[in-house]
């Protein structure tokens, strides 16, 4: 029956770092998730996103570092003190109690008064009134993950932590939940830190993306800052596709860098120049680049002398494969609106592209 | 709705024609042994118990006479022991109970690799016989022992004080001997429970001792009934316990069964308090199923 103090604010990691035994799971990790926010941490299985999520829960101790909630220090508190609720990965809702039961534990716990109608409250949020007097094992996937969703949000807790809550669910309430939780967010206005690897959710959903690879935050930003201007080749690769092409810097133009790739002169702006040396790695998505017959008016920039190896129709768009001449690959998608040539295997093809969609980084990333 | 409880908790099944066929086959081989080594003896014990001295008055034989009073005559007789009966194996079991469940709990959450080991050292004494470890203990409390000596010496026993031949050597003894049935299930069930439970209630505001209330023993009782029923059962018509332990003050109903059939030849009265026994049993136990059944459900 303990009612955990009022605790408002950001929640800041500052260098927490988790080990077990000799494997270091999160390195020295820091992070400040703003109040009322909707943060994605997205990363590749076994990165350590579970096991900071556990942290902030309580359910796991720091190796080192220290967790904060506004000026409130939480590093050692106990689970059942900290205004933090979790919606498990495996939704974990109680066999023996009732659906209206399950969402009034937390409620219970802290005896708080009005339970009956906080708890048919959040039950209409989601849908579910109906199904208050039912157990968890007579519910359907998608509606257990609505009351694991209820039994925290309930709670209005500080922050709310979702652990791959739609793991299990098929693509299109996959989809549809998504826009639930999304809409329930904002109607709560409750911090959420959601855990996924589908990196379509997490840019459809949130407003801030931590990307986590091997125990540390690669690159943190809004969805589109991630997607247009990724830092490192990971967070390039992992948020999309990307063709990389070796290259150097050969001067700086006003604004723009001028770069020679493979032979060919390219401009972009300077402000998409992310590399320190000369040395570069140009960044392009496969959407960004245009196919032309040879010879044909172009403008941005151009790689010419390509020639395509392989055509796959995937719907709204196409997937080109385009050998160089220096016998690299570059993936292209064009949208199927009639605006690209009709092109067979085989045959030579032009590329260009727009210089502000180019990015450029360190040559020796990787 | 209790016995669900006990049994599967989630388990709707919607059986069809086709496959309720089939469950009859596979019905049949135990309906069968039932019917010839239960239904069978119980309907011959059942004619017994009315029957009455043939005139002859010669040993072991008896008349059929439908005399229900035997019932009556049986109970009046053997009150003391029937009562007995049911206070020795309550106490054995509530004994029982709060020796198993925290041995289970810490096999079940707190064992780590010694898990399996310990569970071996619950099932170890089924490898020699209950007669031969009810035997044992007698040696052991006996004035001889080494436990009377013991307390003898240091003086928490008088020199002419026992163990054995009391009423505590009985319900040790009984105690003793179900633990392991009070122990399985009850860690069966515990170990089934998904730790991430207990972490979601921890997560819920719950403390450890209201973790424990309101998560982990609920979802044991399933656990908790079956052992229980376990070791009442069998220990209220057990009668080695109190033939071995204890001195006839001491003697439960089964050993007053056990005399009549073997002793006295009263098959009669023997079969009555059998009878009685039984139902006895049957009563308290429907009454403890409904009420934990129901109880549990918060
Ligand atoms: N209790 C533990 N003991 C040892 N290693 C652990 C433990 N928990 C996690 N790990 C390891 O730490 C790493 C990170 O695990 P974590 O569960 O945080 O991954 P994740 O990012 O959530 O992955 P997924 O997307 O697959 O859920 C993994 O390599 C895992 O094997
Ligand atoms: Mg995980």
């Amino acid at each position: 029956m303990s009612e955990p103090k009022k605790v408002q604010g950001d929640l800041v990691l500052s260098h927490i770092t988790k080990s077990f035994a000799d494997f270091t799971a999160v390195d020295d990790l820091s992070l400040t998730i703003p109040k009322g926010s909707f943060f994605a941490l997205l990363g590749p299985s076994g990165c350590g996103k579970t096991t900071t999520l556990r942290m902030i829960a309580g359910l796991e101790e720091p190796t080192s570092g220290k967790i904060s909630i506004g000026d409130t220090d939480i590093t050692y508190t106990k689970p059942y003190d900290r205004p933090v609720n979790t919606v498990f990965q495996s939704y974990a809702l109680f066999p023996h109690l009732t659906i209206f039961e399950n969402v009034a534990f937390g409620l219970r716990r802290r005896g708080i008064k009005d339970v009956d109608a906080a708890v048919e409250k959040v039950l209409g949020l989601v849908e579910l009134a109906h199904l208050k007097n039912r157990k968890p094992g007579q519910l359907s996937g998608g509606q257990q993950q609505r009351i694991a969703l209820a039994r925290a949000v309930v709670n209005r807790p500080a922050l709310l932590l979702l652990d791959e809550p739609l793991g299990a669910l098929d693509l299109k309430l996959r989809r549809q939940m998504q826009i639930e939780l999304k809409w329930i967010q904002t109607e709560v206005g409750i911090t959420f830190v959601h855990v996924t690897h589908d990196q379509e959710e997490a840019m459809t959903m949130a407003d801030t993306v931590a990307v986590m690879n091997n125990g540390k935050i690669e690159q943190l930003g809004s969805p589109a800052d991630l997607y247009e201007s990724p830092k490192t080749v990971f967070v390039a690769n992992f948020l999309g596709q990307s063709n990389f092409i070796d290259g150097v810097v050969e001067s700086t133009d006003g604004s723009n860098v001028v770069a020679n790739i493979q032979g060919t002169r390219i401009t972009f702006p300077k402000s998409r120049n992310n590399a320190s040396g000369s040395a570069l790695k140009v960044g392009i998505r496969p959407e960004k680049f245009r196919l032309h017959d040879p010879g044909d008016n172009t403008h941005g920039n151009v790689l010419a002398g390509g020639k395509i190896t392989d055509i796959s129709f995937t719907g709204v768009s196409t997937q080109y494969l385009v050998e160089m001449p220096w016998k690299q690959e570059l993936v292209v998608f064009e949208q199927n609106d009639g605006g690209a040539p009709d092109l067979v295997k085989g045959d030579p093809v032009t590329l260009s592209w727009e210089p502000q969609f180019t990015f450029a980084l360190d040559g020796a990333s990787k | 709705m209790a016995i669900a409880h006990v049994s599967a908790p989630d388990a709707p099944i919607a059986p069809e024609k086709k496959s309720k066929k089939f469950a009859y086959i596979l019905l049949a081989p135990g309906l069968l042994w039932l019917l010839i080594f239960f239904a069978f003896p119980l309907i011959n014990l059942a004619e017994t118990s009315t029957k009455t001295p043939a005139p002859t008055f010669e040993t072991g034989e008896f008349v059929q006479t439908f005399r229900f009073m035997n019932f009556l005559d049986a109970f009046v007789d053997n009150q003391e022991q029937f009562y007995r009966s049911f206070i020795y194996a309550l106490l054995a079991t509530l004994l029982a109970l709060a020796i198993a469940y925290p041995l289970a709990y810490a096999m079940a959450f707190r064992a780590g690799a010694w898990k399996n080991f310990l569970l071996i050292m619950v099932i170890a004494p089924f490898f020699t016989s209950f007669l031969l470890r009810t035997l044992a203990w007698k040696q052991i409390l006996g004035a001889e022992g080494p436990v009377v000596s013991t307390l003898q010496f240091i003086g928490l026993m008088s020199p002419d004080g026992t163990i054995t031949a009391t009423a505590f050597s009985v319900i040790m003894g009984l105690t003793y001997n179900f633990l392991p049935f009070m122990t399985l299930p009850i860690y069966a069930s515990l170990d089934r429970i998904d730790y991430r439970l207990l972490e979601a209630s921890g997560d819920l505001y719950a403390n450890g001792a209201t973790t424990f209330r309101r998560v982990t023993l609920p979802l044991s009782m399933p656990g908790v009934v079956a052992g229980t029923l376990l070791t009442f059962i069998p220990a209220s018509g057990d009668y080695i316990n109190a033939q071995l332990l204890g001195n006839p003050d001491n003697y439960m109903i089964g050993n007053v069964i056990n005399s009549r059939f073997f002793r006295v030849v009263d098959y009669p009265t023997a079969a009555s308090l059998s009878f009685l026994l039984m139902a006895t049993i049957l009563i308290v136990v429907v009454i403890y199923i409904r009420r934990a059944g129901t109880d549990e459900l918060v």
